[in-house]
């Protein structure tokens, strides 16, 4: 480099450093990601979390809709073809889920399935709502069906239904569906001590 | 493996391989009854609409092994030529069909239909009825499918679902 050019760079760096310095940023539109600065996070909020990242996914919620309508995919869109809840959640009269779902998954046609494959009941709709609101809910027993949580956990845990969120096969393209944020051992776990420490909802 | 099911009131059994293999092959490739279509594949379009056990299901997506043992009934089961069903009846006589691919489908989810619902209402029929048809003929098809209600009623006695043959 010469003697001009490394004067030139020189300047330019004298230049942008003291701009720096007068035009440091003070104040922007964005407000700061607040930090959770509780260090003393009980074990079943831990849990409580865990557990409330996969009934959020749409593995879950796409069954517990607040409008009637299945959704269907990771983007939740309405189910094709007008297919609703009908009055017994599994489909209308003729057309029910059962005509296209079946108790497992088809390879072949990329229709997912699982035993009794229906919609939760419409007091059991959580779309729209946050996780908080879904747990109030789901140990609510007007509209959780009137179920202890002995038998919740059980829904949780064991319910082929439910469980199929973990095998959730392929969709019509052949690509695999996504599957919950947290594996099938470690949220049947979460729900276990979530339940076995009283089930506490934690505040908003 | 053997499948064993009942076709069209006969019985039939097929040897496969594979037990996911869609009903829809069994019934078209192996059995020879090529009323049932194809059309999506996807358990979308309807084409394949036949009935197991008196309920409409997508063939296309229906694996043979949950047809062992089962009444299969398809298009041809339905009704023939000498003696239609009320459904294909009323097809004809509204003269339904373009090109008629689809049609099948159709006329088996309706029979399925009218067996729940004698006499569908518009709104049940939109509900019910979600099969595709490319020729459009939807509006042909709402009128067969209420002079099909009438003449199964005519035969059958209101609420008495009529049994497939």
């Amino acid at each position: 480099m010469n003697s001009k050019k490394y004067v030139l760079v020189l300047f330019l760096l004298m230049v942008g450093l003291v701009l720096a310095s007068v035009y440091t940023p003070t104040e922007t539109n964005y407000e700061s990601v607040p930090v959770n600065e509780d260090k003393n996070i009980s074990a079943s909020d831990v849990a409580f979390h865990k557990m409330m990242d996969v009934l959020t996914h749409p593995r879950c919620l796409n069954c517990h809709p607040s409008d009637n309508v299945p959704k269907q995919g990771e983007d939740s869109h309405p189910h094709h073809f007008d297919i609703a809840r009908g009055e017994s959640d599994k489909g209308f009269e003729a057309t029910k889920c059962a005509t296209c779902h079946q108790s497992e998954n088809n390879p072949y046609s990329g229709a997912p399935g699982a035993p009794h494959w229906s919609l939760a009941p419409h007091s059991m709709r959580w779309q729209g709502l946050n996780r908080f609101e879904i747990a109030k809910s789901m140990m609510d027993t007007e509209r959780n069906g009137d179920r202890s949580p002995e038998e919740i956990k059980k829904h949780l845990t064991e319910d082929d239904l439910v469980l199929w969120a973990w095998e959730p096969g392929t969709n019509i393209k052949g690509e695999p569906r996504e599957l919950p944020p947290v594996s099938k051992e470690e949220f049947i776990s979460a729900v276990e001590e979530w339940f076995s420490n009283g089930h506490t909802i934690p505040s908003q | 493996m053997k499948i064993s099911m009942i076709v069209n009131g006969e019985p039939r059994s097929v040897e496969l391989a594979d037990e996911l293999t869609p009903l829809l092959w069994v019934i078209r490739d192996m059995l020879g009854l090529k009323g049932t279509k194809f059309g999506c594949g996807k358990a979308a379009c309807g084409a394949c609409t036949l009935h197991v056990d008196g309920e409409a299901v997508r063939s296309c997506s229906y694996p043979v092994k949950f047809a062992v043992g089962k009444e299969i009934t398809t298009i041809e089961g339905l009704g023939d030529a000498e003696n239609p069903h009320p459904v294909q009846e009323a097809w004809i006589e509204e003269v339904v069909p373009q090109c008629g691919y689809c049609q099948p489908g159709f006329m088996m989810a309706t029979a399925a239909l009218l067996n729940k619902i004698p006499n569908p209402t518009d709104e049940e029929i939109d509900d019910n009825i979600i099969n595709v048809c490319r020729c459009g003929t939807y509006y042909r098809m709402r009128k067969a499918i209420h002079r099909a209600a009438e003449k199964q009623q005519a035969i059958t006695p209101m609420n008495q679902p009529t049994n497939t043959k």
